[in-house]
């Protein structure tokens, strides 16, 4: 067996609650995103584009659609003879199983996958969050400064840095405090739940976290916070660019406006940087004679007859006539029928929505219609009152 | 269909669109927004599971072998069977026919588990199902079916098709070839079906006698001692003759009622997978009647028109009538009407080209 430079794991076993409906039957990383991705699909094309070619996805909440999302990853050009992609659920040995306890364990629970690659280090990632980055670049940082472990931080703004798990640094952006959502932070570095381990380090330390009754096997929580106890060199690394956790409905929804943003820096299309996505095979869109299109993504395989503005539609939507989608995610196969209104609406995979319907919340609020629902204009309206 | 091998015969392309085959191949000419004609053909065998299938080439195939890759979209990579691009052996002579060709290559039907064979051209836009055909041609116990369809197309300039003349138990008595058909003459498609072993036989003896063409050899040569039934095409199926016919026939597709037909009604129409993000539309976008594929970015006016993967279309540009293929870009405040402008084309600011009679075709990678 060669050994490899690195391997990295994905974590995508969370359910995700925080998106309602839209996780009643998929995990969260499995849930639509841009048109025509699925958020698993940006980590996946980082690794892609870092040159990864050894990624093992920890699934864990409904994975069937992952799995067979996944495949042979093939788009993500992880179909390799050594290597390529594995899906890794909780699993039986001799001495019996159990689900993933926390992050930490669900790592330590697949040691011998990891083993069985030899690899120098570990990069762990999870598959909730949007942004593109070069995984490369991190881990020549974490080489450079002879780190046990890297962790890649953004600056986010400090009224809302109380919402994440902040890291203070020293004048080398080495981390000497690790504060879980801190009321008065004194840094506005947040983890982005990216790490690099030296694999032999992590695995003295996933050993010991499992003997210990007491941890929650997080490695937020537990593994980060033992390691600055043991004064292991852990750097921050600093990421610059757009980075969402679209872990809510107001988060996914946000996300999706922030891709119509004509200044935004974060553009799907770029030529340099695809995300790769599976299932791509659908019609060019047709827009209609008496179709209005303005500011909005739009997939293939749609078919446009009404009113689309500042919206994200994804493949196989249908638009009726005289409708009215504005400021909206519609999720794939969704079909809208005719004089339909949706405002500020995100609308899941293979909803109808009859004639005549309207959605939209009266206080200025985000609607939700779950997945391969039925709206009907006398329950809609009800919705408006 | 685990018995079936599919061949698709490009030996017999015949030089219409040449505005559009300097560098391609007929059967690799864009079409439809996202596809290449060949995809129709693909997508047609890969509805009845074929799972070996022969591309007998003629020549300027480079781009077709870009598309077809390992025939992956089609479900063709597999071990054993899969696709298979079968060019001349003959690099520097003149090709003689197709059979010429099917001989040269006869291992691959030696070693085909299959028994029986389609041969399709690669340049049809049509959904035949080819499950009824097989089921058509095993029933009657015909020894070749050859498919026709009724000619309903506009007046060709050049005789390039071939008449059939069926007797009243669908049987062929007849075949006119190289003719100019008038609306309901039985235009023959260059679809046939026909059993290996037949096949393999009169390939050989084709040979020996030093003849070349398949239909004029095989078909109909032998319409007295075998039995040759036809079997009508009865779908939509434009006939792509000239500039004019291949323009309109894309503009057909702005009818809703044919794009429900060939994509949302029946089986996928599969193409090769780029990973180009969904269209982008801004506030100054207007688009109306009009096909676009993903990888655009639509700032400007686009009316009546085709517009493939990866086109940007800026500010005040206007796109009217016309047809952009792949990774075009039309600047900022010009104009184009009823022209097709092949793969990265860009019109540079404020030109104006129009075409009034006949669509005007710019040439891959020019700038205008």
């Amino acid at each position: 067996m060669t050994s490899k430079k690195w391997v990295a794991m994905l974590l995508a076993g969370g359910q995700g609650s925080r998106l309602g409906e839209l996780t009643s039957d998929l995990a969260k990383p499995a849930v639509p995103f841009g048109g025509k991705y699925r958020i698993i699909d940006f980590t996946l094309s980082n690794c892609t584009h870092s040159g990864i070619d050894t990624v093992g996805i920890l699934t864990q909440y409904r994975p069937h659609l992952l799995n067979s999302y996944i495949g042979n990853g093939r788009p993500w050009d992880l179909d390799r003879n050594k290597g390529g992609v594995s899906m890794l659920p909780p699993y039986q040995g001799k001495d019996g199983g159990e689900w993933y306890k926390g992050t930490a364990n669900a790592v330590y629970q697949n040691f011998h996958f990891i083993d069985h690659n030899d690899p120098e280090y570990v990069l762990v990632i999870s598959g909730d969050h949007i942004y593109k980055m070069d995984y490369n670049k991190m881990l020549e940082d974490h080489i450079d400064k002879g780190a046990h472990a890297t962790i890649a931080v953004i600056e986010v703004p400090w009224e809302e840095a109380n919402r994440f798990g902040i890291m203070n640094t020293n004048e080398t952006d080495q981390i000497i405090e690790f504060e879980e959502k801190p009321k008065n932070p004194k840094s506005n570095l947040a983890s982005m739940g990216v790490y690099i381990f030296n694999w032999k380090h992590l695995k003295k330390y996933l050993t010991e976290d499992e003997l210990d009754s007491s941890s929650t096997n997080d490695f937020g929580k537990d593994i980060i916070p033992k390691m600055l106890n043991d004064e292991a060199k852990l750097q921050a690394y600093r990421f610059k660019g757009y980075w969402k956790d679209v872990g809510t409905i107001e988060s996914l929804w946000e996300a999706h406006m922030d891709l119509l943003e004509e200044s935004s820096d974060f553009k799907l299309g770029d030529p340099d940087w695809q995300i790769y996505a599976g299932n791509a095979n659908h019609p060019p869109q047709y827009i209609s004679e008496d179709a209005e299109v303005t500011q909005s993504l739009i997939n293939e395989g749609c078919l446009v007859f009404g009113k689309v503005d500042h919206s994200v539609l994804s493949y196989n939507v249908q638009v009726g006539r005289g409708s009215i989608v504005k400021n909206s995610v519609i999720m794939p196969n969704v079909k809208i029928g005719n004089n339909v209104i949706i405002e500020k609406a995100i609308i899941g995979t293979g909803t109808i929505i009859d004639d005549d319907a309207v959605i939209f919340d009266s206080k200025q609020g985000l609607t939700l219609i779950g997945e391969n629902q039925r709206v009907s204009s006398e329950n809609a309206l009800l919705q408006a009152l | 269909m685990k018995n079936v091998l599919g061949v698709i015969n490009l030996v017999n392309e015949r030089p219409i669109l040449k505005e559009l085959t300097h560098h391609r191949c007929l059967a690799s000419i864009p079409f439809g927004g996202r596809y290449r004609m060949i995809d129709f053909t693909m997508s047609n065998f890969m509805n009845v599971s074929i799972s070996k299938v022969a591309i007998f080439t003629k020549d300027k195939y480079r781009s077709l072998m870009d598309h077809l890759g390992s025939g992956k979209e089609w479900d063709l990579d597999h071990r054993s069977q899969g696709l298979f691009i079968l060019p001349s052996i003959h690099p520097d002579e003149k090709i003689k026919g197709d059979l010429q060709q099917f001989y040269d290559h006869l291992e691959f039907f030696q070693r085909a588990t299959a028994d029986t064979v389609i041969i399709a051209p690669g340049h049809h836009i049509c959904k035949i199902d080819f499950n009824d055909v097989i089921k058509e041609h095993e029933s009657s116990e015909a020894d070749i079916t050859v498919l026709y369809k009724d000619y309903d197309g506009v007046q060709v300039k050049r005789p390039i098709y071939h008449q059939c003349s069926l007797d009243t138990n669908g049987e062929v008595r007849d075949i006119n070839l190289y003719m100019s058909p008038k609306i309901g003459d039985h235009v023959c498609l260059e679809t046939y079906v026909i059993k290996k072993q037949l096949l393999i036989e009169l390939i050989k003896n084709c040979i020996e006698y030093d003849e070349y063409d398949f239909l004029k050899d095989i078909v109909k040569a032998n319409l007295t001692n075998l039995k040759v039934r036809g079997y009508q095409f009865t779908g939509y199926m434009p006939f792509i003759h000239s500039l004019e016919t291949y323009h309109a026939s894309n503009m057909e597709f702005l009818n809703p009622e044919i794009l429900q037909t060939f994509f949302y009604d029946s089986w996928e129409v599969f193409t090769k997978i780029k990973h180009e993000a969904p269209a982008e539309f801004t506030n100054s976008s207007k688009v109306s009647n009009s096909l676009i594929a993903n990888g655009c970015i639509i700032e400007g006016t686009v009316e009546n028109s085709i517009i493939f993967r990866g086109v940007k279309v800026k500010k005040g540009a206007v796109v009217k009538n016309s047809i952009i293929m792949q990774k075009g870009d039309i600047e900022e405040g010009a104009h184009v009407e009823n022209v097709i402008t092949d793969k990265q084309v860009i019109i540079t600011r404020d030109q104006i080209i129009t075409a009034r009679n006949k669509p005007m075709v710019i040439r891959k990678e020019e700038v205008v």
